[in-house]
């Protein structure tokens, strides 16, 4: 309750709307999240424990779920580190030097956010599908891309490729260089320099950067379903075969494995805002997909 | 060419990151987009108008860009009021809405389609109610506007919560002070000053709808002609090994991307030289 509500009622804040307004917003406001947001979420688990724990619990046990559960988590462990060693080295690069377009890079950066996970995945199999010149001699050299997991981590690379230099290049910014440079003239390397002055000051955002490109690594659907083959305990990672239990009508397997998601989403969002509300000085304030 | 393409800096690692950022940048996200292009261009301008001169293809581009565009609106009036609410009323439960606005971002796409669908078929929670309406909305038009609002709800949301965290209390009391009533100083002072980062939401917003495929699919029942939306189509023609049609309608799809792309840059750029920060 805000302190305005002490003063008599006659003596209406004048820079605050008038409380049946306020409530009114209020409402509207938990009503569309509950609806929107919340009554989703609940469903996911709902739909999973819908014949009990054990039959939840049995699904996830199942050969192919594990395969998938396997694949994703590969999936999340080669494409999250590639794209923060993309996301410092770009940040580095864009904030540390002057250069002339830097601000077409940075579109350029950014360009995969602005395009449908479906025309990615079509994008890396018409560049690697055994059709293209580079696919077929890789496929004849055996080292196939697509329908394999090269390809998939390719496409997820590709939707994730933001998400940790978006996070790092404000709080970069913001920084400057003086520090670096003091370390510089002390005498330090370039690699002591960042390991030791650089590295701590941008590890929240990083953290930060990783936390939100891992969520959506584990998560993508529409690229990796494109570029995956959907070879059942091969290349179907858990989105995947969520989807294939879903057509089945294997309901309790698909929300199951969904409901395994939605808590990774959960965990997410729990340590996002943790981050938030200890870390808020060294998080970047941009707000991001 | 008076100005040096790279400024000469005492900073270290210039090639190692200028090496790492610009060879990633190309593998994965310049040659392929470059191969769609090439793909199209050996194709021929002609062939592609060809194949998305048609009335499936077209129903479906339309249905895609109509309905993005209402769940957006949508989305910048909810967003607008959820990001003043949460700024400037005190409620219990305000910061677990506050965190849940990101759900969208953190749920997989594929979760929430089979989740939405799960509430609104016929025999779900909602679906049922909108049964005894007479309403059908799991693998209508309607579902697709309902998950295209779920995916796109947290950007105006978050880009207009900074916005309104800056405003200055002082402004809102001139204009009390100069009698403006509370509804006039909302329209004419407050809702001006949100206006630029509401649209960059509403854009943001509107470019992840037009490309949504996970959440969609399972809510939308996938008809032809009524409820198929655009990479649905790219999907379709993939599936039967029809590349030079996938990529026309890839290479459509494209095109409006980067015109949206364009639009959000300029919105950017405009609101930063009216306020100063977006």
């Amino acid at each position: 309750m805000s302190d305005t509500n002490l003063a008599p009622p006659r003596f209406r804040s004048a820079i605050e709307e008038p409380r049946p307004a306020r409530w009114v917003l209020i409402a509207i406001v938990v009503l569309g999240l509950g609806v929107l947001l919340f009554a989703p979420l609940i469903a996911v688990f709902a739909e999973a424990l819908s014949k009990g724990w054990g039959a939840a619990v049995a699904s996830l046990g199942n050969r192919d779920a594990r395969a998938a559960i396997r694949l994703t988590l590969t999936i999340a462990a080669i494409s999250v580190p590639l794209n923060a060693a993309f996301g410092i080295a770009a940040a580095w690069f864009i904030t540390k030097f002057d250069f002339r377009g830097k601000a077409f890079l940075i579109t350029l950066i950014d360009l995969p956010f602005s395009v449908s996970p479906v025309v990615a995945g079509l994008c890396i199999v018409l560049m690697f599908g055994a059709n293209s010149v580079l696919g077929g001699w890789l496929v004849a050299s055996g080292y196939p891309i697509v329908f394999a997991l090269p390809g998939i981590v390719l496409a997820t690379v590709f939707v994730t490729f933001p998400f940790v230099a978006r996070e790092l290049i404000p709080i970069m910014i913001e920084q400057g260089r003086a520090e670096e440079e003091a370390a510089l003239t002390l005498g330090a390397s370039g690699a002591r320099t960042f390991l030791t002055v650089t590295l701590p000051n941008i590890r929240w955002a990083l953290l930060y950067g990783v936390l939100l490109c891992n969520a959506r690594a584990m998560g993508e659907f529409g690229a990796v379903a494109v570029v995956s083959g959907k070879i059942r305990g091969q290349t179907a990672s858990i989105p995947i075969t969520i989807e294939m239990l879903y057509n089945e009508y294997l309901s309790v397997a698909a929300f199951s494995l969904a409901a395994l998601l939605a808590m990774l989403g959960l965990v997410t969002l729990l340590l996002k805002t943790v981050l938030e509300l200890r870390h808020a000085d060294q998080i970047a304030a941009t707000y991001h997909r | 060419m008076g100005r040096p393409l790279i400024h000469r800096s005492p900073m270290p690692g210039l090639g190692l990151s200028m090496g790492i950022t610009l060879t990633m940048l190309s593998l994965v996200v310049l040659l392929p987009i470059g191969a769609l292009l090439l793909k199209g261009a050996s194709f021929g301008i002609g062939n592609i108008w060809d194949t998305v001169n048609r009335p499936r293809v077209w129903a479906a581009l339309y249905l895609s860009f109509r309905l993005s565009l209402f769940a957006a609106l949508f989305n910048l009036v909810f967003g607008v009021i959820l990001a003043w609410v949460l700024v400037r009323y005190r409620f219990p439960g305000r910061r677990i809405l506050d965190a849940a606005v990101d759900l969208p971002f953190a749920l997989p796409t594929a979760v929430a389609g089979i989740a939405l669908t799960a509430l609104y078929a016929p025999n779900g929670a909602f679906g049922s109610l909108a049964k005894e309406l007479g309403l059908k909305i799991a693998y209508t038009q309607w579902g697709i506007f309902i998950a295209l609002i779920f995916v796109g709800l947290p950007f105006v949301t978050r880009t207009v919560q900074p916005v309104v965290e800056e405003i200055e209390r002082e402004v809102e009391e001139v204009s009390a002070t100069l009698g403006a009533s509370r509804l006039y100083t909302i329209v004419r002072v407050i809702v001006p000053m949100l206006t630029p980062a509401a649209l960059t939401g509403f854009a943001l917003s509107l470019a992840r709808a037009v490309g949504e495929y996970g959440s969609v699919i399972f809510i939308a029942g996938n008809i032809p002609l009524r409820t198929e939306i655009a990479p649905l189509l790219i999907v379709i023609q993939l599936e039967e090994f029809n590349y030079d049609a996938a990529s026309a309608i890839g290479i459509a799809m494209l095109l409006i991307s980067f015109a949206m792309l364009l639009a959000i840059n300029l919105i950017q750029v405009w609101s930063r030289r009216r306020i100063g920060y977006v």
